[in-house]
């Protein structure tokens, strides 16, 4: 559907792209992740392009991706990239879809902001660090959205234990108060 | 004299009967004119709403108003699910509330945490304040709330909500040290 797109891409930005995917009439484009605002802001100026509605920006977690039925080259294996932060667009002049994808290691999880171009980003870049410790660079204002300060780790990672609660209050009076238990064995958390 | 130097057990037992009856008339009161205050956080908000709407008519009980404010009410219904990032405003709530209070669980959230078993859902407002009544359902039905009221209605007069026996104790504790 947006083919045109992806090849526009490729005309103006060989050297930012690693390649393209088209998927259920989705059309998707890795991008390196140091030419990200460039070919963001291009997409969103552009007269033939004019991106101006951002529609979500979310992660996607492949720690241990090993589904059936999918080629082993596809499967995730120590040396990839763990995440791969997302950002879908949408052009309401000229009603192209296109999804921008960003390959992100475990050890450096940093991507550019884009809330700088697309203001309705920045909650969601917030959301996206609170659930999978992306730091989004130049963002304004990157704190915890959902979860409070206090609390340890990022929920929506696959390797955070999906019961453990870091409770903020506990009652004295409970047999079993795991603040107090957390205390006495501080190594168990 | 003024100073009572001997009492027989015939005295006592009167002087309890009377305590007895007096608190019996209060707790009369107490269960007769009960104001909600509904910390209403999810879905089962509408059921809620339905069972103090005419048609079952919490008002019968004697629960007339929901109070918006906790200082004016003694009856805290949590109603839905609890997050861990709540429980400090719940337990604040239930602070600032006037003593004697009780307090409902409304629905299975507010009881165990339901369904939700992770890593943000608090397991049961009682990890944090004291419930007297549990109410299940997904969402319960009105009729199960109304035989809550019943239920906390009978424990208020028999004296066994939780800020009652807790006065109650403080108070055997505080004659005793006066004794001893």
């Amino acid at each position: 559907m947006a083919q045109k797109v992806l090849d526009a891409l490729k005309s103006h930005h060989a050297a930012a792209i690693e390649h393209t995917e088209s998927q259920h009439g989705d059309e998707i484009v890795w991008v390196k992740r140091d030419q990200l605002v460039p070919v963001a802001t291009w997409l969103k100026t552009d007269p033939a392009m004019l991106f101006d509605a951002p529609v979500f920006c979310t992660c996607i977690d492949r720690l241990d991706w090993q589904p059936q039925g999918v080629p082993p080259s596809m499967r995730w294996t120590e040396d990839k990239p763990r995440f791969e932060v997302a950002y879908q667009l949408r052009s309401s002049k000229y009603r192209y879809r296109l999804r921008i994808k960003i390959a992100v290691p475990e050890s450096d999880p940093r991507v550019p902001s884009l809330a700088a171009l697309w203001p309705a980003f920045d909650w969601q870049e917030r959301e996206t660090f609170d659930m999978y410790g992306i730091r989004f660079d130049g963002h304004p204002d990157l704190r915890r959205i959902y979860m409070y300060d206090e609390f340890v780790g990022y929920p929506l990672r696959k390797d955070y234990p999906k019961e453990k609660r870091q409770p903020l209050v506990r009652r004295d009076d409970l047999p079993m108060n795991p603040i107090k238990v957390d205390r006495a064995h501080p190594g168990d958390k | 004299m003024g100073v009572e130097i001997t009492t027989t057990r015939l005295e006592d037992a009167a002087k309890w009967a009377k305590a007895s009856m007096a608190d019996k008339a209060v707790n009369w009161g107490r269960k007769f004119s009960l104001f909600s205050y509904p910390f209403v956080t999810a879905c089962c908000g509408m059921e809620f709403m339905s069972v103090a709407g005419p048609k079952y008519d919490l008002a019968r009980f004697g629960a007339e108003f929901p109070r918006f404010s906790p200082r004016q009410s003694d009856l805290l219904m949590v109603v839905g699910t609890v997050t861990e990032k709540q429980g400090p405003a719940v337990k604040r709530v239930f602070d600032q509330m006037a003593e004697p209070k009780w307090v409902i669980a409304f629905g299975v959230c507010a009881s165990t945490g339901g369904f939700y078993q992770n890593y943000s859902t608090m397991p049961g407002v009682d990890q944090v304040i004291p419930v007297d009544v549990y109410i299940p359902g997904c969402p319960p039905r009105p009729e199960q709330v109304l035989d809550a009221m019943i239920m906390l209605m009978d424990r208020i007069q028999s004296g066994r909500g939780h800020s009652q026996l807790r006065d109650k104790r403080e108070q055997l504790i505080a004659a005793r040290n006066d004794e001893g």
